[in-house]
Order: structure tokens, then sequence, then C-alpha cells
């Protein structure tokens, strides 16, 4: 019975004991506690979303850098592709130009050939010439080297232009 | 092996601190039953040779005057309390040793320069408390505030929790923002545990902080005591939580609480019970009573609940321990084999206490954490 029988004397020490303690907690340890406990909470939730935000900034930056890389070697194709284009374009001009140039030189060569041979040829005609020339006199000296003959020729040239 | 698994899981000294010294002291509770045991049959031998395991145990559970340590061959180690009593206007100091060592004590009445007889009765309706002797005889009860083992127990937990909590405080300021450390970690685990786990889940988000300082208190108070009520050797051992009246005290807190804090919806459902038919509130005002009576049968029954389970431990540790002496009267060598089964059986209990402790601990705490949420509510959510 004395077991469940509420005891007046530790009651009151109890109250006093109790409410003491409360207070002495509530106004130098739990202030405390509770302020440290919410700022390190308030920390590390700051700290998560910073992290996130540097993923994702971490990951923007990566979808620019590929991009950028996408771009530049787009240039790099775009450019050699000008290049070859410009390098046949010369090829093709010094081609051309390298044609038109052997022709006017092989033209001018036939010119020059086709002068020369005018030449010569008027050379051996003249040559011809000189030569027919001397051989109808050495023909003639052998004709008409007695006065019979020299009479005759005189006679049949007389002839021809008496026809005329 | 298991218990070091288990010491390896909570990972925390103070656990293992706390079994060290449960086992250690177990081997010194026994030798001061033992020593008990001899002083009671030395000077009970003239009258009744038989152990009365009963009144031993209850014995041990009881608040006292003195605080009993051991008896060694008849000699007791006992500390005595200062005894503080208020009758008639008169306030009366002296050591409980007057009253051990006699059956009276007499003091001079300050006013009137009378006698006054202090006496503790064997039996009847003030049995083991102090009262006066009148005149004529009769007994009378004075206003007794003495510092009891429980007073004293009570101080002694307190100042440890007080110095443990400013501890920690200190560490706080100390440490910053910076992970906690050592018992600093374990406290923080705790409140926690009570902040997030309790007071969250049961109260409303805007108006659980203003209780969190008492939930916590509350809280580390039954822990601490608890695990204090376990340790059988001197400044520790005092049986606070498993007695009657430091639970309606705490319940009494949490009653105050509930009902200092609560808004005009909390007293409105008492009034009108929402949800009920009419016919039981109109005539014959059933549901209100119900109700009102309900608002003290939620603290009496927190309080009849820790008193409750921590004495039915106790028992039951208590029990293990004397079961070897009732034995050992019957035969000394079944009280040596009892003493093994006995110790064992004790140590698990105990450990199972260290579960009720942080059980209790967590139930009451949980249980005004809901009461003051159901006092606080802002809106019926139907």
């Amino acid at each position: 019975m004395e077991l469940i029988t509420p005891d007046f004397g530790l009651m009151f020490w109890m109250v006093l004991a109790f409410a003491i303690v409360f207070f002495i907690l509530l106004k130098f340890a739990f202030p405390v506690i509770n302020k440290m406990l919410k700022n390190r909470e308030e920390k590390i939730a700051t700290a998560l979303e910073e992290a996130e935000k540097i993923h994702e900034e971490m990951l923007n930056i990566q979808q620019s850098n590929a991009k950028l890389l996408k771009q530049a070697q787009e240039e790099r194709d775009k450019m050699f592709a000008e290049a070859r284009q410009e390098y046949d374009e010369m090829l093709k001009k010094a081609k051309t130009k390298a044609n038109e140039e052997a022709e006017r030189i092989i033209e001018n060569a036939k010119v020059s050939i086709e002068n020369e041979r005018m030449a010569a040829m008027t050379d051996i005609k003249n040559q011809i010439a000189n030569i027919s020339i001397k051989v109808a006199e050495k023909i003639l000296e052998q004709h008409l080297d007695n006065d019979e003959a020299q009479i005759a020729y005189i006679n049949r040239l007389l002839e021809k232009e008496d026809k005329k | 092996m298991k218990i070091k698994r288990i010491v390896d899981y909570t990972g925390n000294k103070i656990f293992v601190i706390i079994s060290l010294l449960m086992l250690l002291t177990f081997t010194v509770s026994v030798e001061a039953l033992a020593a008990d045991n001899n002083g009671v049959e030395q000077e009970e031998n003239k009258i009744e040779e038989k152990l009365d395991a009963g009144s031993i145990i209850i014995d041990h559970l009881l608040n006292d005057y003195e605080w009993h340590i051991l008896t060694w061959k008849g000699k007791h180690l006992s500390v005595y309390l200062p005894v503080i009593l208020f009758d008639d206007g008169n306030m009366y100091v002296f050591s409980s040793r007057y009253l051990s060592h006699d059956d009276k004590y007499i003091m001079k009445n300050k006013k009137n320069g009378k006698d006054v007889i202090f006496s503790i009765p064997e039996d009847g309706k003030y049995k083991g408390k102090i009262v006066i002797i009148g005149e004529n005889g009769e007994i009378r009860r004075p206003f007794d505030i003495s510092i009891t083992k429980n007073v004293l127990g009570l101080f002694v937990s307190c100042t440890l929790m007080v110095v443990l909590f400013l501890f920690v405080a200190k560490a706080y300021k100390k440490r910053g923002e910076k992970a906690p450390k050592g018992l600093q970690s374990l406290f923080e685990m705790l409140i926690c545990f009570v902040r997030d786990d309790i007071a969250k889940k049961t109260i409303d988000e805007h108006h659980y902080e203003k209780y969190l300082p008492y939930l916590v208190t509350v809280f580390f108070f039954i822990f601490i005591n608890n695990l204090l009520g376990l340790i059988p050797i001197f400044p520790f051992g005092a049986n606070l939580t498993g007695n009657i009246t430091v639970t309606i005290v705490l319940a009494l807190f949490t009653f105050i609480i509930t009902n200092i804090f609560g808004n005009r919806e909390y007293y409105k459902d008492i009034v009108n019970t929402p949800g009920v038919p009419w016919y039981l509130k109109l005539p014959v005002p059933l549901m209100p009573v119900i109700e009102l009576v309900g608002c003290f049968t939620k603290p009496f029954v927190l309080a009849v609940r820790l008193f409750a389970n921590i004495t039915a431990g106790h028992i039951v540790v208590l029990g293990f321990i004397t079961i070897i002496f009732v034995l050992g009267e019957m035969s000394m060598y079944a009280g040596y084999a009892m003493s093994v089964v006995s110790l064992l059986l004790a140590i698990f209990v105990d450990c199972l206490e260290l579960l009720v402790a942080f059980i209790q601990a967590y139930v009451f705490t949980l249980l005004s954490a809901l009461y003051f949420g159901m006092s606080c509510k802002e809106e019926h959510k139907e």
C-alpha cells in the first residue's frame, strides 16, 4: 500500500528540483543547442543546394563545351572544303593558262617554221633557177657553137615571133 | 560476442560504461544483500528464523530516511539523511541516525518548551514514516520535507543532468557548426530523436518548438533516472521513476502544460464533442463528462504506466537475487547453485531493463507530445 501512496515531502522536492532543472536547461542549454542544431541544418541544406547548383552549372558548361567543340569541328570542315575548292580552282586556272601558253608557243613555232620553210623554198627556187640557167647556158653553148645552128635558132625564134 | 556486437552497434562509450558498472555492481548488491541477510538473522534470531523475501523486495523499492549501503558482520553502513519537519509552526531538523538507533527521539518545542516525541511506527497507517506522539499517546503526521533517500537521489540525478546538459551546451558553443563529438553526439542523437520523431510528428509544425524544451527535459529526466535506478551503488540506485510520487509530478506537469497551452478548439471539443449525436450531450451531458474525466485519466495513466513498468523491472531483478537467500536458507548448496542461475537471469533482466528504460522514457514523452498536439491543433481535418 505504501508503494502506491504519494508522499508529500518527496512531491515538494520533486516539483522544486524538476522546475529548477527545467529552467536551468531552458535558460542555458536549449537556446545554445537549438541554435547550433538549426544553424548546422541550414548550413547542410545550403551546402546541398549549392552542390546541386554547381552540378547543374557543370552540366551546362559541359553542354556548351560540346557545342563549342561541334562548332569548331564544323568550322574546320568548312575551311577545309573551302581550301580544297580554292586549290582545285587554282589548279584548273593554272592548267588552262599553261595550255594556252603552250598553244601560243606552238602557234608561234608553226609560223616561224612556215616562214623558214618559205624562205628555204625561195632559196631552193633561186638556186634551181640559177642551176637551170647555168645548165641552159651550157646546153646552149653546146648547141650554138656553129653558125648554121645559130642561124637556124634565130630563124626559129623569128618564126615564133611571127606567129605571134 | 553478442554483447560486443551490441556495443559496436550502439557505438557509445556511455552505454558500455553503464553496462560495465551494472555488471560490476551486481556483485556489490549481492554482498550487500547477503550481509543484510546476516544482519536480519542476527537481529531476528530470537523472534523469527524465516526470511521474509517479500518485505526485503518492497523495502528496496521504498523511500527511506537513511540510505542503507551494506551491513557487514552485523554492522550497518548507512548514510543518515537530514530529517526536516514542520509541526504547529515549528521547524525540527535532526539526523535520521537518532531514529535509526532508538525508537524515539525527543526534541524541545521552542515555543512552549514542551518535549516533542518523534517515532517511526512499525505498522499501521503511518508505517515507516516519522510521526509525532502526542501527550495522550495519539499519533499525528507532521509536515515532512525530509531529505530522504529518493530526494537525495533526485538531487544527484538532477545535478548530473544539469552538468551533462551544460557540458553539451558548452561543446556546442565551442565546436560551433562542426560535427558533434563524444557525449555531444549521444545527446544530439537523443535530442534530435525527441524533436524529429516525437515532437514534429505529433504536434503542429508551428507549435512544436514551444513544447520541445519540456519534452527533451522530461525525456532525459526519465531516461537518466531509469538508468541510474539500475545502478545499485550509493549515490545512484534510488528508485525514482519507480516511485508513484515522482511519476505523478511528471504527469502533473504534462497535465498543466496541456491545459495552459490548450487553444479554444480544445476546450470547445470537451464541452461540445464533434461527431457525436446530440442526445449524448443535451439532456444528460454524458460525452462532456467522459471527455472531462478523460482529461484527468490521461496524465494519471502516464504516471501509473511509468511507475508500474519500472517497479515491475526492479521487483523481478530483486526477486532473482532474493531467491538465492531463500534457497540458501534451506541448504547452503542450493543457495550457491541458485546464485549462478539467478545472477544470469538477473543480468538478462537488467539488460532488458536498459531497453525498458529507453522505451518508457520514449512512451512518456510521446504521449505527452500527443496530448500537447491534441490541445493545440489548428482545425479539424474531417
